[in-house]
């Protein structure tokens, strides 16, 4: 679970990670009160969950109320690679001298946590050549790492005091909240040497999330996602007309790609995981048919526990309760699968030997069907 | 955080033994969570393989017998009584941390993991107890191990399978199935097919796999079925060149249309920027001299390519 910057900051605070100044507004009124509190001049931040928040200009300084009233309305309503704030976030200015780059993540290669830091704030850290980098034990940054990392980035005087005890105190949030991620960029040191945390990226690790009661909150799950999670499915929204099902990410992701090279635009990526009966098909089902824009269905099942006339009953049943008037076109290699066919004679699914074969379908009825409106 | 590979882990002894072992083919296999409704499905499709499941453990059914195999209530006892090495963890993610620990303190050499949404930081603590006990994990969130018509531990179905002398490694469950079926089908049987795991953190990575085979001369080729998120395929490449790696191998990567910062349906399968790319893994794979296949089917197609050279 991705963290907006305004909960990540809220789990800095409470670690004593210091952060500007700031104030929530989801209205215009709300956002004249936090000006009246913080003062101008101030920025306001959108927030959402995807990154490149800056260049899309989604960050901006108002230097008066007019100026806020006005900013603030255009970036409740400014898109950011298709995603809306639900909430803007005025902070105060800080008065920086110097910026930093931090961020403590799961180094999956190496199996364990490390910090990256360096002494370029602000910018891209993949286009940064000066990086210090440093394992971190299961335990935590110890304060003796975090200090030699200052060191190394040539900090001085009462700003490595500060580092340290910043440093060791995100390594205690990402431990005990369970983070993926905290990255911070930009990390301000202000005039007086002290540091501050600009921005705030933390990610959670969903599968603790059972361990996390209080991070609950931040949970944000539209009705379709929630509905996808109580049947145990994996599913994932996409902008093309063709949902494909599946029992198994990875060839959920498999069949994506070849829909994509036949031409294809993938709407909807399900995986029902690994029990192929009538119940999950048909609740996999009622999931798609809740998705906009989607055409047609493609289902890719593969295993030898799959028993394809459930599958077929499952299909069946979605048309007969017309749940879904969309055609499907099935690869389903199991048992019973003559069967299968017979079933579904006469109806809008049909099933092929090969997913090749049922993608080729898939793709060619719905070009058809565009080219003759 | 060592990354230093133990070389002399020999996962075929520990699976099936040796020719001179009286249970040469027989090792004993133990299922922690064998009452449950997946473990005792799994439980009788491994029997059913020729796995031999020697006893189950659920505490609070110790003493219990389930379809004549016995239940203890902890591991040391099932342990002891039947000198097992290898352990099949079917215990619900919550539980697994203690189970796995539980374990490797019995003695366990092999951990197959097979639960889906284990905690990063349980993988992690787990990874290290494992290690400091010379014990190895395979996944977590793996279909498991099979060592074709002789034995397996795992949920995969029997049927992709086929005894041969290639060897799959994946990071997705189904994949694997598919690949291997695909290899099947046209001739290709597998000496080993290990499921790395759909997880960021894998007790077995692809370099430790590749090195349980890189010296058997039972084994002439290596498909690896990867996909999208972090960075295996890319060390693996490297690991390819800088080793003088001399088995062909095949990969496919899974994910090459799928959206950035999304995850997609694996914990491990999503895309920052560039990293974990299906580009940037395709082009250190090329460099590594490594052809990708397009779509499971041209596996084998690819691999006979490489063979014939």
């Amino acid at each position: 679970m991705r963290l907006l910057e305004y909960q990540g900051k809220e789990l800095f605070d409470e670690f004593g990670i210091r952060i500007p100044r700031s104030h929530l507004a989801h209205t215009v009124d709300e956002a004249r009160e936090g000006g009246n509190k913080l003062g101008y001049p101030l920025v306001i931040k959108s927030q959402l969950t995807v990154g490149g928040r800056g260049k899309a200009g989604a960050i901006v300084k108002c230097k008066s109320q007019d100026e806020l009233e006005l900013k603030f309305d255009e970036l409740l309503h400014k898109e950011v690679k298709g995603e809306l704030p639900l909430s803007i976030l005025l902070e105060e200015m800080a008065e920086i001298k110097k910026e930093l780059y931090l961020s403590l993540y799961l180094n999956r290669s190496k199996r364990c946590y490390s910090l990256i830091s360096s002494a370029e704030g602000g910018v891209d850290i993949e286009n940064t050549g000066s990086k210090v980098m440093v394992d971190i034990p299961i335990e935590g940054l110890s304060p003796q790492d975090a200090e030699d990392t200052a060191d190394k980035l040539g900090l001085e005087g009462e700003t490595v005091v500060s580092y340290v005890d910043f440093t060791t105190k995100l390594s205690m949030l990402v431990n005990e909240k369970e983070a993926e991620l905290a990255e911070i960029n930009p990390v301000a040191i202000l005039k007086d040497g002290s540091i501050m945390a600009l921005d705030a990226k933390v990610i959670i690790d969903d599968n603790a999330m059972f361990r996390h009661p209080e991070l609950k909150k931040y949970e944000y799950v539209s009705e379709i996602q929630k509905q996808a999670e109580v049947s145990g499915f994996s599913l994932v929204e996409l902008d093309g007309n063709i949902a494909i099902i599946g029992n198994g990410a990875g060839l959920v992701m498999s069949t994506l790609d070849m829909v994509s090279d036949a031409g294809g635009k993938a709407g909807a990526f399900l995986d029902f995981g690994g029990r192929a009966t009538t119940e999950t098909i048909y609740e996999a089902l009622k999931v798609i048919s809740k998705i906009k824009n989607i055409e047609a269905i493609l289902v890719n099942l593969f295993g030898g526990i799959v028993r394809t006339n459930l599958v077929a009953q499952a299909i069946l049943d979605a048309y007969n309760n017309n749940l879904m008037n969309v055609p499907v076109f099935g690869r389903i290699s199991g048992a019973d699968s003559e069967k299968a066919r017979e079933m579904l004679q006469g109806s809008k699914a049909k099933l092929y030997n090969t997913v090749e074969e049922a993608i080729h379908a898939a793709v060619s009825t719905l070009s058809n069907s565009k080219g003759s409106r | 955080m060592t990354t230093t590979v133990e070389k002399t882990f020999n996962i075929f002894d520990i699976l099936v033994g040796t020719e001179r072992d009286k249970d040469f083919g027989r090792k004993p296999v133990v299922i922690q969570g064998m009452t449950g409704s997946y473990g005792s499905t799994h439980s009788r499709l491994m029997k059913a393989y020729g796995t031999n499941i020697c006893a189950g453990v659920t505490p609070g059914k110790g003493g219990q017998r389930f379809e004549g195999t016995p239940v203890y209530n902890t591991m040391r006892e099932a342990v002891e009584a039947t000198g097992a090495q290898i352990s099949g963890i079917f215990v619900p993610a919550q539980f697994f941390l203690k189970a796995a620990i539980e374990a490797i303190e019995s003695g366990i050499k092999l951990l197959v993991a097979i639960p889906e949404h284990i905690p990063i930081r349980d993988a992690i603590k787990v990874l290290e107890y494992a290690r400091e006990n010379g014990a190895r994990m395979i996944g977590p969130n793996t279909p498991g191990v099979i060592v074709p018509e002789i034995m397996k531990v795992g949920i995969m179905p029997a049927q992709p399978f086929k005894a041969g002398a290639t060897v799959v490694f994946s990071r997705s469950g189904t994949l694997m199935y598919d690949v291997s079926y695909n290899l099947t089908s046209k001739g290709y049987g597998q000496r080993l097919c290990l499921g790395i795991g759909g997880d960021p953190i894998n007790g077995t990575n692809l370099i430790e796999a590749f090195d349980l085979v890189r010296d058997r001369n039972d084994v002439d080729s290596i498909v690896v079925v990867g996909e999208i998120g972090g960075d295996a395929e890319e060390q693996l490449a490297q690991y390819i060149i800088r080793t003088n790696f001399v088995k062909p191998v095949i990969a496919y990567i899974a994910g090459r249309a799928a959206p950035k910062e999304k995850r997609m349906g694996h914990a491990g399968a999503i895309v920052y920027g560039n990293y974990g790319s299906a580009e940037s893994k395709i082009s250190n794979y090329a460099k590594a001299n490594v052809p990708v296949a397009k779509r499971p089917a041209e596996v084998p197609e690819l691999l006979a390519n490489k063979l014939r050279k």
